[in-house]
This record gives C-alpha cells, sequence and structure tokens, in this order.
C-alpha cells in the first residue's frame, strides 16, 4: 500500500479511534486488495511504511461486500459494470482473510 | 467535411541497464535509504542483456516487427522465450544500446552539461555519427566532439558537485551536471531525467523521418507530451521540450509546445493535432514523446521477489505524423472525440461510459462498430507480478462489459468480444509511452490491409499523482480507413452571400 496512504489511515486511527473506523477497499485485484487489508490489520508486510510493525486492528470490506447496504441503483450505477470485470470471488475472499 | 490523416509512426526503445540500475527512482531511493538491502545485491543478476531486450516479443511488438497478437503464439514467459533472430531493426523503429545512447545525450546537449571520458566520447562519436538514422538527422552532432574529459575529473565533479554517474557495464564513463548551484529545477537529476527525454524522444523523431515521407523541414508544429517538467526555479515546468527536440533534428520550420496530462496526454495530443491540421492552422504536425529514467525498473521489488528479470530496463519514445488528408491514409475522426468530463465521476463505469460509449453514441454508432481498441497497453509481464494485474485485459473486458449492458453484446459473449476487439500488453511502463498510441503503426498497416476499418485510441490519466485534483483523466479519439474523399463540402462565406443575392434578385424579378 501506498506510503502516503499507510500515513493517512494511521492518523485516522489515532484520531477516531480502531473501534470507530472500517476501511473500504476498492482494489481491482485479489493480491493488491489482501496486501492492502493485511497492511491496515496485522501492519505492512513490506516493512516499506509508516504501518511497518503497527498493527492497527483495522477492518477492511471490499465494495463488492457491501452491496447490501448501499442504494441499488447507485451501486448499478457505480459498480455492476466492475463486477462483471473482476474476479469478485476471489477478491473477496482474500479481504476475508485478514478480518479473522 | 475533410478528415486529418494518419501519416506515420515511428517506435524506438533504448536499452539501459546501467540507468536502471542507478537512476531509476525505485533503486535510487532504495541506495538511499538501505543501501545494504537485498533487493540491492539481487539487482545485477537480474539484469537482461542487450540480445535479451532485442529478442522480447514485446519489444519486437512495438518496434513493428511482429503484431501484438503475434504474442499469444509465443509461449510464458515471454522473456523465456525470445524470438529467433530477431533484429534491432523494426518496420516502426529500432532499439539502441546503452553506449550509443550516451553518445546520444551528449548531442543533444546545449549547455556542457554532459560530460564524457575522452576514450569513450571519442570511440562513441565515431559510432553516432555513423548512424544511419541518428548521423543523418541529428544536426547536433559537433556537440560530440566537445569537452572530452578524464575519469578523475568525473569522479571529482560526482563527489563535489552532485553530478549524476553514468555507468557502462558498471564502469563509470561519464557523468550529467547539475545546471545551477541551488535551483531545485536545475539539479543533476532533474537534468538527468530532461536530458534523457529529450534525447530518446529526438531519436523517435529522426526515426520518423528515416522511415516515413517526410522531411525535417516540412514540419509545421511540434507537440510534446511526455510526463516531464523543464524550467527553472521560477517556472519549474515551462517548457519547451518540443522545439529543444525539433531543433535537433533541424525542423526549422516548426514551432511547437508541450502538453501535459500524465499518461492521457499522447491522447490530447492527437486531438489537438488533428484540429491544427483539420483547422488549416499548420499543414504537418508531429506528436512525440521521450522515456522516462525514473520509471526504469519501477516494479523490480516485486519482480525480484518472483525471480524474473528486471524487464523495465528500456526507455520507449514514439513520434506520429498528422498531416492533411491524402485520400489514402486513415482519417482521424475529429467529429467523434470521448472526452471525460470534469463532471463525469471518477467510477469505472462512468469513465468507459464518457471515452468509450458516449462519443460513439453522439455519433450514431455503437461499440460494436468498432474493430479494435488501443487503451492502457502495458506489458502484462511488468504489471501482473507486481498486482496490478493485466491492464489491457481489464480495459477490453470494462468495455465489452460496458456493451453487455447496453445490450449491444449478450453476457456469455464477454469472452470472445475482448478476443475480438483487443490485444495483449505490448509497451514498457513507461507512463505516458503505453497510453494507446503505440497502436498506431500497426492500425495504419491493419486498415490499409483492410483487416480493420476501425479503431479507438484510449489515453487515461491519474490525475492525482500532482496532488492538486482527484479527478481522472480520460480522452479517446477514433481512426478509420479513409474514403477517397478528400474536398471539403463545406460552403465558405462567398457561395452563401451569393446564393443570397441569387434568390433576392429572382424574388425581385417576380414582382416585376
Amino acid at each position: 500500500m501506498d506510503l502516503e496512504n499507510q500515513q493517512r489511515i494511521k492518523d485516522l486511527t489515532d484520531k477516531y479511534g480502531k473501534d470507530n473506523l472500517v476501511v473500504v477497499l476498492g482494489g481491482g485485484e485479489a493480491e493488491a486488495c489482501g496486501l492492502a487489508a493485511e497492511t491496515v490489520s496485522t501492519g505492512d508486510p513490506t516493512f516499506a511504511g509508516p504501518l511497518a510493525g503497527v498493527q492497527l486492528g483495522l477492518k477492511a470490506y471490499h465494495m463488492f461486500e457491501l452491496k447490501d447496504e448501499v442504494d441499488p441503483a447507485v451501486y448499478d450505477e457505480q459498480i455492476s459494470m466492475m463486477e462483471m470485470v473482476l474476479d469478485k470471488d476471489a477478491i473477496n475472499k482474500e479481504v476475508q482473510e485478514y478480518r479473522g | 467535411m475533410t478528415f486529418p490523416v494518419l501519416k506515420g509512426t515511428a517506435y524506438t526503445l533504448v536499452h539501459t541497464p546501467d540507468i536502471l540500475v542507478h537512476e531509476g527512482k525505485l533503486q535510487e531511493s532504495e541506495m538511499r535509504n538501505s543501501p545494504d538491502s537485498d533487493y540491492l545485491k539481487a539487482i545485477p543478476d537480474h539484469l537482461r542483456s542487450f540480445e535479451d531486450v532485442v529478442g522480447y516479443g514485446p519489444n519486437q511488438a512495438y518496434i513493428g516487427n511482429i503484431h501484438p497478437r503475434d504474442l499469444n503464439n509465443i509461449e510464458k514467459p515471454w522473456y523465456e522465450h525470445p524470438l529467433e533472430n530477431a533484429s534491432t531493426e523494426g518496420k516502426f523503429g529500432s532499439i539502441m544500446s546503452e553506449d550509443m545512447f550516451y553518445g546520444c545525450l551528449k548531442a543533444v546537449d546545449m549547455f556542457e552539461l554532459v560530460v564524457l571520458d575522452a576514450s569513450f566520447q571519442e570511440k562513441i562519436a565515431k559510432k553516432v555519427k555513423e548512424d544511419p538514422v541518428i548521423g543523418k538527422y541529428w544536426v547536433t552532432l559537433d556537440k560530440l566532439t566537445e569537452n572530452p574529459s578524464s575519469v578523475d575529473e568525473i569522479k571529482s565533479l560526482i563527489e563535489e558537485k552532485d553530478a549524476k554517474p553514468l555507468y557502462l557495464d558498471n564502469e563509470l564513463v561519464g557523468c550529467i551536471k547539475r545546471a545551477h548551484e541551488f535551483d531545485a529545477a536545475l539539479t543533476s537529476d532533474v537534468m538527468f531525467e530532461n536530458l534523457v527525454s529529450k534525447a530518446s524522444g529526438a531519436y523517435a523523431l529522426a526515426e520518423l523521418f528515416a522511415k516515413n515521407d517526410l522531411e525535417p523541414d516540412d514540419v509545421d508544429y511540434l507537440i510534446e507530451c511526455s510526463e516531464e517538467g523543464c524550467g527553472d526555479m521560477f517556472q519549474r515546468a515551462g517548457g519547451n521540450y518540443a522545439k529543444s527536440i525539433g531543433e535537433i533534428c533541424g525542423c526549422v520550420n516548426a514551432t511547437g509546445s508541450d502538453t501535459r496530462s500524465f499518461c492521457a496526454a499522447p491522447a490530447h495530443s492527437m486531438v489537438e493535432a488533428s484540429a491544427l491540421v483539420q483547422a488549416g492552422v499548420y499543414s504537418n504536425v508531429v506528436v512525440l514523446a521521450g522515456g522516462s529514467s525514473a520509471k526504469l525498473g519501477m516494479n523490480g521489488k516485486d519482480h525480484v521477489k518472483k525471480d524474473q528479470p528486471l524487464i523495465e530496463d528500456c526507455l520507449g519514445a514514439f513520434a506520429i505524423h498528422v498531416g492533411e488528408n491524402d485520400g489514402k491514409s486513415p482519417v482521424i475522426r475529429t467529429d467523434i472525440v470521448g472526452k471525460h468530463k470534469i463532471g463525469s465521476g471518477a467510477a469505472p463505469q462512468a469513465i468507459m461510459q464518457a471515452i468509450v460509449a458516449d462519443p460513439l453514441e453522439h455519433a450514431g454508432l455503437s461499440i460494436k462498430d468498432v474493430d479494435v481498441f488501443s487503451a492502457e497497453m502495458q506489458n502484462p509481464e511488468i504489471t501482473v507480478p507486481a498486482g496490478a494485474g493485466d491492464i489491457p485485459s481489464a480495459n477490453y473486458k470494462m468495455i465489452a462489459a460496458l456493451g453487455i449492458m447496453k445490450k449491444v453484446f449478450a453476457r456469455s459473449e464477454l469472452n470472445e468480444v475482448v478476443e475480438r476487439i483487443g490485444m495483449p500488453g505490448f509497451v514498457p511502463t513507461q507512463g505516458h509511452i503505453p497510453s494507446g498510441v503505440p497502436f498506431l503503426g500497426h492500425a495504419i498497416e491493419m486498415i490499409e490491409n483492410g483487416d480493420i476499418h476501425r479503431t479507438m485510441i484510449i489515453g487515461k490519466g491519474s490525475l492525482f499523482l500532482g496532488r492538486l485534483t482527484n479527478l481522472f483523466d480520460g480522452i479517446s479519439f477514433i481512426v478509420e480507413a479513409n474514403d477517397g474523399h478528400v474536398e471539403d463540402d463545406s460552403v465558405d462565406k462567398d457561395t452563401i452571400r451569393q446564393m443570397i443575392a441569387e434568390s433576392m434578385k429572382q424574388f425581385a424579378d417576380s414582382l416585376k
């Protein structure tokens, strides 16, 4: 995950507390989404950014997993095309793994 | 309405393994922050030879010796299955070695910033001057005999004056100096990137003249569309690369300017070039860009982790000639331009609607009416191991999915459509270089051979990288077969005046 975004997420967690935050991912590739979910939960596995060795314990969800939480018309307009294109099951599975 | 035409293209690559090691931004940061890192230690074992680079299928597709679709017939990974008897010379351009490129850097340097060891300089000056393309079209080759230096002097410039080293097979042969003592816009880092971009752009422009029916003094306007910025601290990206590159090739009748929009800039520039020609402002416009040293080895850590060679080891460059309708070259349909508007929204669906569906629907066409699309043509062997996926394939799937949503295709057809409208990615990840336009050379051939009628070229840009806006950017244009119609049917003002006068006369006569 981008080093700058790691810092932003760390700052937000410091400000609001981990119980008041979830991370919503919109990535298009399972491995990259898993990496992001891992970074915000157990720390940056590449040990390159501000979250290296920092366990924020945040829960990450991919937008595909939140389909039932949003207005179906908005979902259809914004996401449905990508649902056809991306490997939704692989992405969801990968992200779920880091929520314990 | 008569349209401008796509008259010719040139595509060039420069193999630069030593620049990758020392000036690629990832490697440079690693040297600064973790000089003992395992990645840096692993680099030498993962560099490719010039022969490997020449034989690499995607590179042969870029310079035009094979079609990108031919990559489907080469066993993967492509880097383990080089083409036999591959040539540095292609239909659309060529591949240059690093030693030759250092000579080119010297030949484009107007401010004595490139310093070469005297014996290397003498040897390489000869090679550059004897090159059938550079030697013929570059008019600044006298620079190759100026201010030869010694390795000792080069070392002291690096140690004491912050110069950036030029290595060849790990041996120090030169350096690039800073252009000002404390101006952050003229550091040796910045000058290195700018001279690399200029020299590689001038190489592509020379190839455009060599491979097409266009002479340097026929060019009226140059549009440069890389992602670099040149200027000093008071005007950090003031420009102008375009004129500086045209000067190298003796385009004495041309002026020019730079267009910027990250990776979308080449497509913007093509639309601008087409408009300038169609409006009659200029007859011959060249859109061009050199390569980026910063991006060399950009995904190197992932490549080393997966034990594959560092295949981001080439600078890419291109030059494209847009001219007046000649009745045979493919036309650029300036009436079908797709644009991602400020109000379009950033969801992929909104982007594809704006740049793919909207312009076609406006012209009474559908996705089905476009034979081949070319969007972000990054080589998947570079991006997949880095977790970015197969970008061309993702674009084709998005276009097909959009077609399905619009009921142009059946859902079951998705994979078949992707196959039909697409091709594998074949272009190095040099930012603006893979963005749509590398297909234009092949497109001219396919259209003129009657293999396809129409193609859509798409440029997409990530503007958030500049930290000024979160807006996305995208633009598309259509190239299609020329129907041979070159006359402008539109009526001019004098004709209208005459028609009105005649009508009034008839009306007056009727009152008599």
